[in-house]
């Protein structure tokens, strides 16, 4: 992108490389943002799917290599660290979640892992793969996957439905419903009731996506912006220090979407009287 | 146009700002008591360390969020494209 300005390049590298129908009928990537605004619904952001599929099967590999050779006499380096993490996760769990389920714990232990790998790739440099995909033909790549906000509202939308799933299941369907009518004023107010925790139910899930997707974009622009703004022998006295504390961030987010979603299913599970 | 511009800009500086403001006296409240607690029982300091990330990270989503689209009025401004559309 030499020769670009600051404004065109930032706004190249904050587009995802969209594929859909084009306004003449023909299907293909979009050039342009305003092309991919015009797709509408039915087109796919290809690099957030490839990278948060990539950055999946890469955690599915690396936790099986060490649960294949995990050995209680002679543990390597890598099966401690996976000892760690998992331990960290069961604590967490063991800590915060009341009820009986089996599937609280893997699921955690794959929303952290996972979350925090797609943010990792924050950290490889703005222009690294972006400009070696662009050689090869494709006009954009946004490298995190969890700087796009489809990637994080559909994991969002995903915990949102398994606690609406556990809250009827725990529940009842009368039940849950009882507890979205009847519970912060009695039956007398129950329209009230209803408006009230129908809010705070839908905040749920916005909020969990829209901390992640706000906290990574504003990690990745602020690198973009160092890239975009700052002659090249600069920017490492700008982007090395940002990056040291985006490592904070990036674990801290990870492990607030995991927190988040074990409490949220915990109230799912809880059974009022 | 000029007008959006400047109005942008300005809405820009207060998000930063404000959002700044809030969360700055909120983690400043945060890392005292943590420290204050931590001074009280310091056997309690690893639970206590946790749950204070874990609100820091709440605390500071709110003006990074603000950050990020304070960021997007200044770079890539969504209202000059949709008053260009609209002048068609």
């Amino acid at each position: 992108m030499s020769g670009a300005s600051p404004a065109e390049y930032i706004s190249h590298h904050i587009q995802n490389l969209t594929y859909g129908e084009h306004q003449d009928g023909t299907w293909g990537f979009a050039h342009t943002a305003q092309e991919a605004a015009q797709m509408g619904f039915v087109a796919i952001n290809v690099d957030t799917m490839f990278w948060s599929l990539f950055t999946g099967i890469l955690f599915c590999c690396l936790f099986r290599v060490a649960a294949a050779n995990a050995s209680i006499g002679n543990p390597s380096k890598w099966q401690l660290c996976v000892e760690l993490v998992v331990e960290m996760v069961w604590g967490s769990v063991k800590d915060a979640f009341t009820g009986k389920n089996a599937i609280i714990a893997p699921l955690s232990l794959t929303i952290f892992v996972w979350i925090f790998l797609m943010n990792l790739m924050d950290l490889v440099p703005v222009d690294f793969i972006p400009y070696a995909t662009q050689l090869a033909g494709l006009s954009h790549m946004k490298m995190v996957p969890t700087t796009d906000v489809n990637a994080t509202f559909g994991m969002s939308l995903s915990i949102f439905a398994l606690m609406i799933y556990y809250g009827i299941k725990m529940k009842g369907i009368g039940g849950f419903a009882a507890e979205l009518a009847f519970h912060p004023f009695g039956k007398a107010f129950l329209p009230v009731n209803l408006i009230l925790e129908s809010v705070s139910m839908i905040a749920k899930p916005l909020s969990l996506s829209l901390r992640l997707f706000g906290n990574m974009f504003a990690g990745e622009l602020v690198f973009v912006l160092i890239a975009a703004l700052v002659p090249f022998y600069l920017q490492f006295i700008l982007a090395v220090p940002w990056a040291i504390f985006h490592i904070l961030v990036i674990t801290l987010q990870a492990y607030i979407f995991m927190m988040l979603t074990i409490v949220y299913l915990g109230q799912a599970h809880e059974v009022h009287h | 146009m000029e007008s959006i511009l400047a109005f942008s800009a300005l809405g820009a500086g207060i998000m930063i700002g404000l959002g700044a403001l809030g969360a700055g006296v909120g983690i400043g409240i945060l890392g005292s008591k943590f420290l204050e607690g931590a001074a009280r029982q310091p056997e309690l300091v690893p639970m206590l360390q946790a749950r204070m990330f874990l609100m820091l990270g709440l605390t500071d989503a709110v003006p990074i969020i603000a950050i990020a689209f304070a960021a997007l009025l200044m770079f890539a401004n969504p209202f000059t494209a949709q008053l260009a559309a609209l002048l068609g």
